[in-house]
């Protein structure tokens, strides 16, 4: 049920997040040390353009895979074809994309709570 | 055949038409047997009306291929040693095909997937024209090369677990024979042969799990053809955005 | 559950790649939801994240980043798979996506302690 398309945006978006993927763990391995707190996470990203990027283009991307990825196992392993399958495939990508993108507001754009 | 006293258990797939059940015989194991022969002993001695297919018996026709305890192989050249655990083999027909009647599959999905895939081979030339010359050397040879010997057995059709879950999907074998002809420089139909295997049941829909290259009997690829093809249908879209 | 035909190393690297792109599918809404606390709620993050100093959810998040790295590690070689000659040493390839996992995520809990 993946034509070229879908493949070439799957891979497309694995080659995207790859070096993206690689500096979430290592930040996270960096910035677990001593605990975590919303304010040590708020002043790294906080009015940062870079950080706003990086983890923008990571919710778009991440949206893309993870939508075509679940399309896959509705399809083989659920055995969800047709218009049904379309329905959960752009809602599935829809409500990341909006996750995402609300979660990359609040930690980059906002004042926040902190 | 020397018969040396010992007794194989076999559980045979009886079915007719529907539903089936499992029979089970004792055949005398011999010290060089193959599973095909073991077979042909139930039918010749035990049921008459046992049905399976084989040809050749020397794994060139393709057409014996059957799970031996839940794995797919060509029976002619399979020793009963190689595949017996504690004594016991349990013979089903091919997975992912329909069953005619007890191990008789019916091949016309498999056969019918190398037509969809372009498995066919478009002349450009007449018997007017002079042959094409392409070297051994050559790479596209060399890699046509790798995927010609296929028997058409449907062991690797039988392997694979995105036929099994995608009945669209055209499969190892149609897909590999179309990677010999994309590497086959008298072919007319090219652009439509990557047309054809990019649709929803084309090559992107390989998982790699690599069942297929796994279980060939004649140590074919599937897998590497497939991800050639994978790489060429991907170019092909590059090369249509260029042009367009 | 698993067939015979599927005993295979090759098979298992397939079906850790899907569980895995699985099970971060469904923990991504979560995540997304637990930072966007840090704009909705006055503290809401500091409250999570002072609950997940917990040990035993340290070592969830050890299991999260296990997911992460595999999921990685076996794309990274699906794509050399595919998009890279042909190379004969799938298998080997297959355990070091494996072993490069829990070295990370280690890394990651002994950081994390």
């Amino acid at each position: 049920m993946l034509d070229a398309r879908l493949y070439l945006a799957q891979r497309l978006s694995a080659l995207i997040m790859a070096p993206l993927v690689l500096t979430h763990i290592a930040v996270m391995i960096y910035a677990v040390r001593g605990g975590l707190s919303a304010a040590e996470i708020l002043a790294r990203t906080q009015g940062s353009i870079m950080w706003l990027a990086f983890y923008g283009t990571f919710v778009v991307a991440v949206s893309i895979h993870a939508a075509i990825g679940l399309r896959a196992i509705l399809f083989e392993m659920l055995k969800v074809k047709g218009a049904a399958l379309s329905v959960l495939f752009w809602g599935i990508m829809g409500g990341l994309l909006y996750l995402g993108a609300s979660a990359v507001y609040a930690v980059t754009l906002t004042g926040g709570s902190a | 055949m020397s018969a040396d006293g010992r007794i194989l258990k076999v559980s045979v797939w009886r079915s007719d038409a529907g539903a089936g059940f499992f029979q089970d015989f004792q055949v005398p194991a011999n010290q060089h047997q193959t599973v095909l022969d073991v077979v042909s002993w139930i039918q010749q001695n035990e049921d008459p009306t046992l049905s399976y297919r084989f040809a050749c018996r020397v794994g060139m026709c393709g057409s014996c291929a059957m799970m031996v305890n839940g794995k797919p192989r060509w029976t002619c050249r399979t020793h009963v040693k190689k595949v017996l655990v504690d004594g016991f083999m349990r013979i089903e027909p091919l997975r992912n095909l329909p069953v005619i009647k007890d191990l008789a599959t019916d091949m016309d999905v498999f056969f019918d997937k190398w037509i969809a895939a372009e498995g066919v081979f478009h002349p450009t030339k007449s018997r007017h024209d002079a042959f094409a010359s392409i070297k051994p050397d050559n790479k596209a040879r060399i890699e046509a090369n790798k995927a010609v010997e296929c028997i058409n057995c449907a062991v690797c059709f039988a392997a694979c677990d995105v036929v099994a879950n995608n009945a669209d999907y055209l499969g190892p074998a149609a897909l590999n024979r179309a990677w010999s002809l994309v590497n086959d420089a008298r072919d007319g139909a090219q652009a439509a042969r990557l047309e054809a295997i990019s649709q929803s049941g084309g090559c992107h829909n390989c998982h790699s799990q690599q069942g297929c290259t796994n279980f060939c009997p004649n140590e074919l690829n599937p897998t590497a053809s497939i991800a050639g093809l994978k790489r060429k249908t991907i170019a092909a879209i590059f090369k249509r955005g260029q042009h367009a | 559950m698993i067939a015979p035909h599927q005993k295979t190393t090759l098979w298992l690297a397939y079906a850790l790649h899907r569980t895995s792109g699985l099970a971060l599918s469904v923990f991504l809404p979560a995540h997304f939801y637990v930072l966007s606390l840090a704009l909705t709620t006055a503290g809401g993050l500091d409250d999570f994240l002072i609950w997940s100093d917990q040990p035993l959810v340290k070592f969830a998040e050890f299991g999260l980043i296990f997911l992460l790295a595999i999921h990685f590690f076996g794309g990274i070689r699906l794509m050399a798979l595919e998009f890279l000659p042909w190379s004969p040493r799938q298998k080997t390839y297959a355990a070091v996506a494996l072993a490069g996992s829990f070295f990370v995520s280690c890394t990651f809990l002994l950081s994390a302690v």
